[in-house]
């Protein structure tokens, strides 16, 4: 028998002794495992007709596995901001064949899709095609017919063909009333700022997701600047028409008397004026950052 | 004076048991005892009594609670003594789906023989015990007994100085008792020293330089079957047959009691010759003429009968 | 030294002997002679269905046979008591316990050879020839045995110190957690609180992190596998047996047998 003393002095030992190697070892092995992965990240099977013959009756976890590799996906290439997102659509296309009733992949998938690069995989097309899938599998999904409209109003500017697609949510169970409103501003007022404000408002205040939410927010914000940054540019183009040239700076404006004081934009960092005596979000502020992320000129 | 062949002091074992383990049932306690070398020792007792413990904690299948025991004057948590020491566990099983052979060649291994060497003691042995044309055969094909003389010869097969036999006798018929028996005076002929349970007295009576009888867990005593049952005669038992109808028949017949077709009657030493005389003008034909002792037999039964109905119920729960 | 490779041999020939894992691999050649269908389905992707599907019934059948085998090892001797004739011998227990992984290791080594070399036979056949990349996949089947040799180790760690369907459940459990901890850790994008996220990350280095072993990606590929992962890959396994081992030598080294 291992008498007890020499029991407790050998896992004294041997059990930090151990771990502490392991723990290196796994490092050396997790920065080898990246580096193999780097240039491709690997699906296994891409042909959705291929894996529902597979998997089955496992088909819909074998849909969960596929949308949880997507969002790991999304994840991991939007941290390292990397533009190479050909490997999402197979991944979205597989786990939206295997379980056409998999709504977040419909929903979160086309936001994915749509967004331009580098944030997203700049294929607004193919968000509407997945889009379009998923309200045939679902025809009673509104939210699906609001994510829709959102693709065709922010990145396809196609204007009559979000009111349509708003109207048609509106029409669904559950829908909330702000979709008829949304489908008629759409339809009426086609592109302007403020429908687009009610948009971004609408899906931060109704989604559950911290990364919807904090896209709107962004969203919001850039918004705002560029209402600002307008009416700052008209300021300018009075300095102009004053003095016979465009303003070089902020305080050009106000010494002018036509600012009262620093504006701040709604991260609270000072606007600028740029060479061209346009105004502009100061690179030194977080905003502009995500501006050049965003890429959301309207 | 060399160190006993076998030595306890103090050894006890308590099992927790019960919710979260707060209860403990001793199943030996305090066993201090010595096996000297080349005698047979049994150990006797009744089912549950702690023999079985007290051979598992020697060959280190359970470990003491309390206490120490030394075997061929090492402690018992050193195996490499095991060399010297050959085991026939109780209700031996050994892997199915090798042959007697290959058991017997796979524990051969363990002690560094040779191939040839292996091959040659592995087929003594199945001659031994009497498995020589079984050899090829599975073991899971063996009945008890045979399972049995496979384990005695694992125990033996390296020629051990001592050897303990966990209930050897047991699943045997008979013969095969005779044979084990046999084989136990063999090998205390050639100075082994020998440890063996059992709780089938005749068989120790007849086996054992010493016994020691445990009952409950507790050693109750050690020695000679004999001393320890005391050497007070009864007196003599006469086993005769009488047939024929002399005149001194009658009397006899009436006072002796039948058993079978002979006749029992009992004498003590001062009047036996006289008996027999009697018997002789009867025309008896003596069968046997016996000493009557207490047996370890009784001596057994006193020890349980005082503890009475708590063994039974040991016997029946287990506890 | 000898003693360990005695038990180890006569645990391998007690595999051999088992009819069960004649079975299973059958079960698994099946399995590879089925993808080499299955792939001929979808075009272009013959080999990568073919390899994929082979890997994963080489390692599911693996699995099953490192899991059950392995808690089978201790308990079935301890049950069945042919434990008890085998200590009288001058056997230290912890020699016991490393024999009979040894010789478990050594089966699933021929197993593993036996099934990777059906792999190669069909990859053979679809292909009609085996290019330098499939060597990968030799790497991809060598990293299936390291797992397989852990999985032993965690079961016979169990089985010292619970009944055979806990340490069958727990090891199976543990290779589950393994593979999701892995995964977790390339999870940036989460709901989980930081505490919550550094708790994982601790975890996926305290488990046995079985996400090392997977190179299905690059094995279908035939992206080369560098010598120095095959390496770290090697000695992590190593090490992290050694510490399971010794937890399961102290534990079976104290306890009352029946």
């Amino acid at each position: 028998m291992m008498a007890g003393k020499t029991a407790a002095w050998l896992m004294l030992l041997i059990l930090p002794a151990g771990f502490a190697g392991v723990w290196r070892l796994q490092r050396k092995v997790n920065v080898e495992r990246d580096a193999l992965y780097q240039e491709q990240d690997e699906v296994l099977v891409r042909s959705p007709k291929l894996m529902k013959l597979v998997t089955m009756e496992y088909s819909t976890l074998a849909a969960e596995i596929y949308w949880t590799r997507a969002v790991q996906y999304y994840g991991s290439r939007h941290l390292e901001q990397e533009t190479n997102l050909e490997s999402l659509w197979p991944l979205l296309d597989v786990a939206t064949t295997l379980d056409p009733n998999l709504l977040p992949a419909y929903r979160f998938g086309a936001l994915f899709l749509s967004e331009p690069e580098p944030r997203g995989a700049g294929r607004p097309d193919l968000a509407v095609q997945l889009l379009e899938r998923g309200l045939e599998a679902n025809p009673d999904c509104w939210r699906l017919d609001q994510d829709l409209g959102n693709v065709y109003y922010l990145e396809l500017k196609d204007y009559k063909r979000a009111g349509e697609a708003y109207l048609e949510g509106s029409k669904k169970p559950g829908t909330q009333s702000w979709m008829k409103i949304m489908a008629a501003r759409f339809l009426e007022k086609g592109n302007s700022r403020e429908t687009a404000a009610i948009l971004w408002t609408e899906l931060f205040n109704s989604s559950n997701d911290a990364a919807i939410k904090e896209n709107a927010r962004v969203n919001l914000e850039l918004l705002r600047a560029d209402e600002d940054i307008e009416r700052l540019n008209a300021l300018a183009e009075e300095f102009a028409a004053k003095t016979g040239r465009p303003p070089k700076s902020i305080g050009e404006l106000i010494q002018s008397g036509l600012l009262g004081g620093v504006p701040g934009d709604p991260v609270g960092h000072p606007y600028v004026i740029g060479p061209d005596g346009k105004a502009a979000i100061s690179a030194k502020s977080s905003l502009f950052k995500e501006k050049s992320v965003y890429q959301r000129p309207l | 004076m060399t160190a006993p062949a076998i030595e306890t002091q103090n050894l006890s074992k308590e099992y927790p048991y019960g919710f979260l383990h707060l209860k403990r049932k001793t199943s030996l306690e305090n066993l201090t005892m010595q096996v000297e070398h080349g005698e047979v020792f049994g150990l006797l007792g009744p089912n549950g009594a702690g023999k079985s413990t007290t051979i598992k904690l020697l060959m280190g299948i359970i470990f003491p609670t309390t206490g120490s025991a030394q075997i061929l004057g090492k402690p018992v948590s050193d195996v490499s003594m095991h060399r010297d020491i050959g085991y026939l566990p109780e209700q031996p099983y050994f892997y199915d789906y090798l042959t007697a052979a290959e058991v017997l060649d796979y524990f051969a291994r363990f002690h560094g023989f040779n191939a040839a060497e292996r091959k040659e003691r592995v087929q003594k042995m199945l001659q031994r015990v009497g498995l020589e044309t079984a050899g090829k055969i599975q073991l899971r094909k063996f009945s008890k007994g045979m399972l049995q003389r496979v384990g005695l010869a694992q125990a033996i097969l390296h020629d051990p100085k001592l050897v303990i036999l966990d209930e050897p006798m047991s699943g045997l018929d008979p013969v095969g008792r005779r044979e084990v028996r046999d084989i136990i005076l063999e090998l205390k002929n050639a100075g082994k020293t020998i440890l063996f349970s059992t709780h089938i007295l005749p068989d120790a009576e007849t086996l054992c330089d010493r016994v020691g009888v445990i009952a409950r867990g507790q050693l109750r005593g050690v020695g000679a079957p004999g001393s320890i049952v005391g050497v007070k005669s009864l007196g003599m038992e006469i086993v005769f047959e009488l047939t024929g109808s002399r005149p001194q028949s009658e009397p006899i017949r009436a006072k002796a009691a039948k058993s079978g077709s002979n006749y029992r009657m009992n004498a003590n030493e001062a009047e036996l010759y006289e008996v027999l005389a009697e018997l002789r003008e009867a025309g008896a034909k003596i069968v046997s003429v016996t000493q009557i002792k207490p047996t370890l037999e009784d001596f057994f039964m006193e020890l349980v009968g005082k503890d009475g109905a708590r063994a039974a119920a040991i016997e029946v729960t287990g506890q | 030294m000898s003693r360990i490779l005695i038990v180890a041999q006569n645990t391998f020939r007690e595999a051999v002997r088992d009819r069960v894992l004649y079975n299973l691999v059958f079960f698994a050649l099946l399995m590879i002679a089925s993808a080499v269908i299955v792939g001929q389905i979808s075009m272009d992707i013959e080999t990568i269905v073919m390899v994929s599907l082979g890997l994963s019934a080489i390692s599911l059948i693996g699995l099953l046979i490192a899991v059950f085998t392995g808690v089978g090892l201790v308990s079935k001797e301890i049950d069945k008591r042919t434990l008890h004739a085998v200590l009288a011998k001058p056997l230290r227990r912890w020699e016991f316990l490393l024999g009979k992984f040894t010789g478990l290791v050594l089966t699933l080594t021929v197993n593993t050879a036996a099934m990777g070399a059906g792999l190669f036979l069909a990859m053979w056949y679809v292909k009609h020839s085996i290019a330098r990349g499939d060597t990968v996949v030799l790497v991809a089947l060598y990293f299936i045995l390291l797992k397989l040799t852990l999985v032993v180790a965690l079961a016979m760690m169990f089985s010292c110190f619970t009944s055979p369907l806990l340490a069958i459940l727990f090891t199976g459990g543990l290779y589950v957690a393994g593979l999701f901890v892995a995964q977790l850790r390339s999870l940036q994008v989460t709901q989980m609180s930081p505490h919550t996220q550094k708790f994982f990350a601790l975890l996926s280095f305290l488990l046995p992190n079985f996400g090392n072993y997977d190179v299905m990606g690059a094995a279908t590929h035939g992206r080369a596998i560098p010598r120095i992962l095959v390496l770290h890959n090697t000695l992590y396994t190593a090490l992290y047996c050694a510490i399971v081992l010794s937890v399961a030598a102290v534990i079976f080294s104290r306890k009352d047998l029946k």
